[in-house]
């Protein structure tokens, strides 16, 4: 088998063992992506000569007996908006095209720690704001499942990356289902943990309350070990959660037996195409087949959870990004004779894309005088709720499932003038956001030859769990299925 | 929950955006339909519930307050689009 089509965790093996050199590793992941990039365009920044010297040091490393680390040579796509010392980090926007960073992300120099190879800066809607990756600045990514749709987003291109084998496996960031969308519309498997198991410094605000950094993976096993890579506590990033190192590679061992399964009703009827409904009732029989007990939930604040999202993660966003001003760094418009209060207005104009100012726009209207108790006061309340709903499941069941999206993989194009349908897209994992809690998203088949996402949800912390509920029913799956573009050169 | 063109000049003054007639129009349409939708949870009762002001249970983190190494001052300035004898310039304030 082609190495490009390997998991992680076998490269690693492969590369330990010395059965093949990082460099020979790295070459070929960079070969594949000089064929796919012209259709696929998952990166925004290939770091070809750094990826190659660093491949390099590792085998320099091996070869004389020093260790590398758990995961040497074996390479990552990055997500644009984690802070990368030296590389270019673009964030998907005009505004920062040329901003490179002083410092690492915590979460890059954990994977660096553990010895991967960074190929370059994964593709993504601009300051996260999508569910397509037609935010872009650098252009859309395109599903290598069909190029005439999307990969989703807004992690598209670390999903397509991986999808396509430009990557073993990929970090995403998720704050309304960034990770787990594209996942699921690129027939992959994307995680985001409890918000505060990773650290968030060095990632690029966008909702700084619902924002949390995860794996992407093609394995439900690789996904576990690229979590185990990057989690754990941070004295950078004051939200961190101090917990011990939990082993979620050992702990993977697909008994769930007995275990309780919650269908939430909600998200997992209305609004759901039919196709997706099929694949995702029949992996729920896989569940039963698992001897998991399975019984629909009922959720009722559930109905106002993407309300109340569209008020939250702008108002966030709107305080957020209200540093992009033009002085300390990122893009600055200037012309002759303007005041300080033009230059700011017209670097913000001219360095943001639609969908950014949208939802800056939105935010300020929802914190401004008069509309913040009816808007932002109440999306607050409703949150409480929602994380209640929550905590009353959990007390019945382990796990809770529906679909990770309404639909599979939709047309370039289709939504990018109707935000409101846009929004909708992320209807099954915004609720998993405002609560704080751990879900994943597998393949679980496919619908009209595009890829099906399944989601499995679980109570704060309760990541061991929703990988090993996973892990047994991707086993159950047996999807195995390739993008059509994998096989052709 | 239709917002008028006023509101939307008014949002764009608060928000630094300067935008042109024709984005002004798109956005008052836009935002009128989101807003519309997030005004839903207004039906909901949430007499007594409070807000949610964080997800995970942690409260006052403290650390030790010190000295660590940092970033220097021409790396501080790198960035910036406009940067003279080691500071930022910006065009005339006053």
């Amino acid at each position: 088998m082609d190495i490009i089509n390997r998991d992680a965790l076998a490269i690693a093996e492969l590369i330990r063992k010395r059965e093949i050199s990082a460099v020979a590793v790295t070459t070929a992941f960079l070969e594949r992506i000089r064929d796919v990039e012209t259709t696929v365009n998952a990166y925004i920044n290939v770091a070809c000569d750094e990826a190659v010297r660093r491949a390099e040091r590792i085998d320099g490393m091996l070869a004389e007996g020093r260790d590398p680390g758990p995961f040497a040579g074996v390479p990552i796509a990055v997500k644009d908006l984690l802070s990368t010392r030296g590389f270019t980090t673009t964030c998907g926007s005009r505004m920062l095209e040329n901003f490179v960073p002083v410092y690492d992300a915590t979460v890059v120099e954990r994977v660096d720690g553990a010895g991967m190879v960074m190929l370059g800066k994964a593709n993504m809607d601009e300051f996260a704001m999508g569910s397509s990756t037609e935010n872009s600045y650098f252009g859309p990514t395109r599903n290598p499942w069909d190029p005439d749709t999307v990969p989703g987003g807004s992690s598209g291109g670390s999903a397509a990356a991986v999808s396509a084998g430009e990557a073993p496996w990929a970090l995403g960031s998720d704050t309304g289902g960034s990770i787990r969308q594209p996942a699921s519309l690129c027939g992959i498997v994307g995680m985001k943990p409890t918000y505060g198991l990773v650290s968030r410094y060095g990632l690029v605000a966008f909702a700084s309350s619902l924002d949390q950094v995860g794996p992407m993976a093609r394995t439900v096993p690789d996904c576990a070990a690229l979590l185990g890579v990057i989690a754990g506590n941070d004295p950078m990033d004051s939200t961190s959660i101090p917990v011990e190192k939990v082993d979620y590679t050992g702990s993977l061992d697909g008994e769930v037996r007995g275990l309780k399964v919650g269908v939430v009703k909600e998200i997992s009827s209305r609004g759901i195409d039919e196709g997706v409904l099929e694949r995702f009732q029949a992996a729920v029989s896989n569940l039963e087949g698992l001897g998991m007990e399975v019984e629909e939930i009922t959720l009722p604040s559930f109905e106002y959870a993407l309300s109340a999202y569209y008020v939250i993660a702008p108002a966030e966003a709107s305080s957020n990004l209200a540093r992009f001003d033009g002085v300390r760094y990122g893009f600055r418009a200037s012309a002759e004779g303007e005041d300080i209060w033009e230059m700011y207005d017209r670097t913000r104009s001219m360095g943001f894309g639609n969908e950014v100012k949208r939802r800056i726009m939105l935010g300020t209207y929802a914190l401004s005088a008069g509309y913040y108790d009816a808007y932002y006061a109440q999306a607050q309340k409703v949150r409480t709720l929602i994380v209640r709903d929550f905590e009353r499941a959990y007390r019945t069941c382990d796990v809770l499932v529906s679909p990770t999206s309404p639909s599979v993989a939709f047309r370039l194009g289709e939504k990018v003038d109707d935000p409101l349908t846009m929004y909708l897209s992320d209807m099954c994992t915004i609720p998993v956001n405002l609560a704080g809690i751990p879900a994943i998203s597998l393949p679980c088949g496919l619908s009209d030859g595009m890829p099906v996402g399944f989601q499995v949800m679980g109570p704060a912390l309760g990541e061991a769990t929703v990988l090993n509920v996973a892990y047994a029913l991707e086993g159950a799956i047996g999807f195995d299925e390739r993008p059509p573009l994998s096989t052709s050169k | 929950m239709a917002i008028s063109m006023e509101d939307v000049e008014h949002v764009a003054r608060l928000a630094r955006l300067a935008l042109s007639c024709e984005e002004k129009e798109t956005m008052r349409r836009q935002l009128s339909d989101v807003l519309e939708h997030a005004h839903r949870i207004s039906d909901l009762d949430t007499e007594g519930v409070p807000p949610t002001s964080r997800v995970v249970p942690l409260v006052n983190v403290f650390r030790e307050d010190v000295v660590r190494p940092s970033i220097t001052p021409g790396e501080a300035i790198g960035n910036a689009g406009w940067a003279e004898e080691g500071a930022f310039r910006v065009p005339r304030i006053v």
